[in-house]
């Protein structure tokens, strides 16, 4: 827009705030990425650039194992919840109101609404006590935990696609004899195919970013990354944990950002 | 023989049937590990508290809800109101308050910037927010505790300028607490805001202008009442997961300046008194859910809101 004397949209001020906001968004990031190149033994002191905290932090058995248990978790809470929210979006999309169709919306949102601390404990009460009767404490409690969770963030998505697709393919497959399982395999799944991987991002970024729920569902030796690191709180902040933190940084900007293409791409 | 109008509703019938069957197992997963533990927290909230944590099963108590509130006289036993819990429900409340009202006041300036740029340049603004929205929490704490630690950015730096001798010790107070839940929290203002900016017809502000209105009445009289409803999502989208936070003051509040997550995680580990923690979190969930009940209320009124 050329300069003009007058510019009714611009209120004074308000780009000034704007550009403040921002730099403060993004001001503490960058603090934390610089601290983690500190050569010091401690935070409390710049003693110049230096790899050694990635490099301890690779290095570090816990760590690692974090790392994994994260991954792991992530890729299995992600797949199973991005499959049943499919199914659950598949039932809950292009279909006249039926009975029983509102109360499925709720239930399916139910997690966004409940805070997590609320979520947390409620799940240690019940989990506490199943693993009393069973003996069994594997990773099935996290993945059964971040699974329910993360169903509303895979099912948002592929609802929403779902909603704008028109039926008109699925039926001409159908005109053309294809059965109902054909006309999904072959029409509805291929245009589906970018929400429902959009879904499975979302979820797997919610499910590596978990921490509160995480922490109360977990058993002993079970730390994901975030409780690695909010247990290390407890001691002296070592610039490695600063370490540990830009890179998760950096890969959940990767996601995010591969997230922000895919789901760009309008049919 | 069966009438047209009985095939069509078995087929309806049907229908109705495999949704629920496509649908099961999503609502079987959230009924496990989501909603069903409310209710047995509820359950449990009415039970004698154990020694060890946990509850004495199958014994009705009041206590648990009692001691939300009330605290028992060791000498005397009479009723008097736990001091220590209404410090830490009016923390959480006015904190979380005042997060509300400074995020907007952030935010609706920022929202506004985005929503005036032109369309390209949109995208690219709007894309900024979303990127911190989307990193781990737990990692925006310590990026926020690197910048307000003695030895952080602030401190640094006003004492490199010479403003200050002594280290601000911001670090495990309040305003520690209040700086990062501003910091986290401010993307879920800015969102909604520039969602309900974007669809500001421009051409009212002009006439608004052309009537000889100032800019902070068009601003007051026409803007804000068009984009009452992301200023409503928004404030509802901070104020609650604000009042839960857990992670935020604990990593930047110190032991001492708990809110009400820590209050209940507290009654979980080192109080063991389980059936108090299960009050508290119903509590805090009522709240949520009456913030809720009244967003939904209002969305419905201004249809087309959706965050």
């Amino acid at each position: 827009m050329s300069k003009r004397s007058f510019d009714i949209q611009a209120q004074p001020g308000f780009g000034f705030i704007a550009l403040v906001t921002f730099f403060a968004l993004y001001l503490p990031i960058a603090a934390l990425v610089a601290y983690s190149f500190n050569a010091a033994d401690s935070l409390s002191r710049w003693d110049g650039f230096s790899l050694r905290w990635f490099i301890s932090a690779w290095h570090n058995s816990a760590v690692q194992d974090a790392s994994v248990r994260s991954l792991v978790l992530a890729v299995s809470a992600a797949a199973l919840s991005t499959i049943v929210a499919t199914m659950a979006a598949l039932a809950t999309t292009r279909t006249r109101p039926y009975p029983g169709l509102t109360f499925k919306y709720a239930f399916i949102n139910q997690p966004l609404m409940v805070p997590e601390i609320v979520t947390g404990v409620a799940l240690l009460i019940v989990f506490s006590r199943i693993k009393v009767w069973t003996g069994y404490s594997g990773l099935g409690y996290l993945i059964a935990a971040h699974t329910a969770f993360c169903i509303p963030f895979a099912y948002l998505p592929i609802r929403a696609r779902l909603e704008n697709m028109d039926l008109t393919l699925e039926r001409a497959a159908a005109d053309l004899y294809a059965t109902p399982w054909k006309a999904f395999r072959f029409v509805t799944l291929p245009l589906l195919r970018p929400a429902i991987i959009a879904g499975f991002m979302l979820a797997f970024v919610i499910s590596l970013d978990d921490v509160v729920i995480t922490e109360f569902v977990k058993s002993g030796g079970q730390d994901t990354l975030p409780t690695y690191m909010l247990g290390q709180l407890r001691r002296e902040t070592s610039p490695e944990i600063n370490a540990i933190a830009t890179v998760f940084l950096a890969l959940s900007v990767v996601l995010v950002t591969i997230f922000y293409f895919v789901n760009r791409r309008k049919p | 023989m069966a009438s047209a109008e009985e095939i069509a509703r078995a087929a309806d019938a049907r229908d109705i049937r495999d949704r629920w069957l496509l649908s099961a197992p999503a609502l079987v997963i959230i009924l496990l590990a989501a909603i069903g533990p409310l209710f047995v927290m509820l359950a449990y909230s009415f039970m004698l508290k154990g020694d060890y944590g946990d509850v004495q099963f199958g014994i009705f108590s009041l206590d648990g809800w009692t001691s939300v509130l009330f605290q028992r006289d060791i000498f005397d036993d009479t009723l008097g109101l736990a001091d220590a819990h209404l410090t830490i429900f009016w923390r959480s409340i006015s904190l979380s308050f005042y997060t509300t009202v400074l995020t907007l006041l952030f935010g609706f300036p920022t929202a506004y910037f985005i929503a005036t740029r032109p369309p390209k340049t949109r995208e690219v603004w709007v894309f900024l927010v979303t990127i911190p929205f989307w990193t781990n929490l737990l990692i925006r704490t310590f990026a926020m505790q690197q910048v307000i630690r003695n030895e952080g950015l602030v401190n640094t730096a006003l004492m490199a300028l010479g403003i200050i001798k002594q280290p601000l010790q911001i670090m495990n107070t309040d305003t520690a607490i209040l700086l990062g839940m501003i910091y986290i929290y401010l993307p879920l203002m800015v969102l909604p805001l520039y969602a309900s900016m974007e669809k500001l017809d421009f051409r009212l502000v002009e006439a608004g202008y052309d009537l000889y209105a100032g800019r902070w009445q068009v601003l007051r009289r026409i803007i804000f009442p068009l984009i009452k409803p992301g200023v409503i999502a928004g404030s509802i989208l901070v104020f609650i997961p604000s009042l839960g936070a857990y992670v935020i003051p604990r990593v930047l509040g110190g032991g001492k300046n708990m809110m009400l997550g820590n209050l209940i995680e507290l009654q979980f580990s080192a109080g063991r008194n389980w059936p108090l923690g299960a009050a508290i979190s119903i509590t805090l969930m009522a709240v949520v859910m009456i913030a809720l009940l009244f967003y939904v209320r209002n969305a419905s009124r201004s249809e087309g809101v959706h965050v």
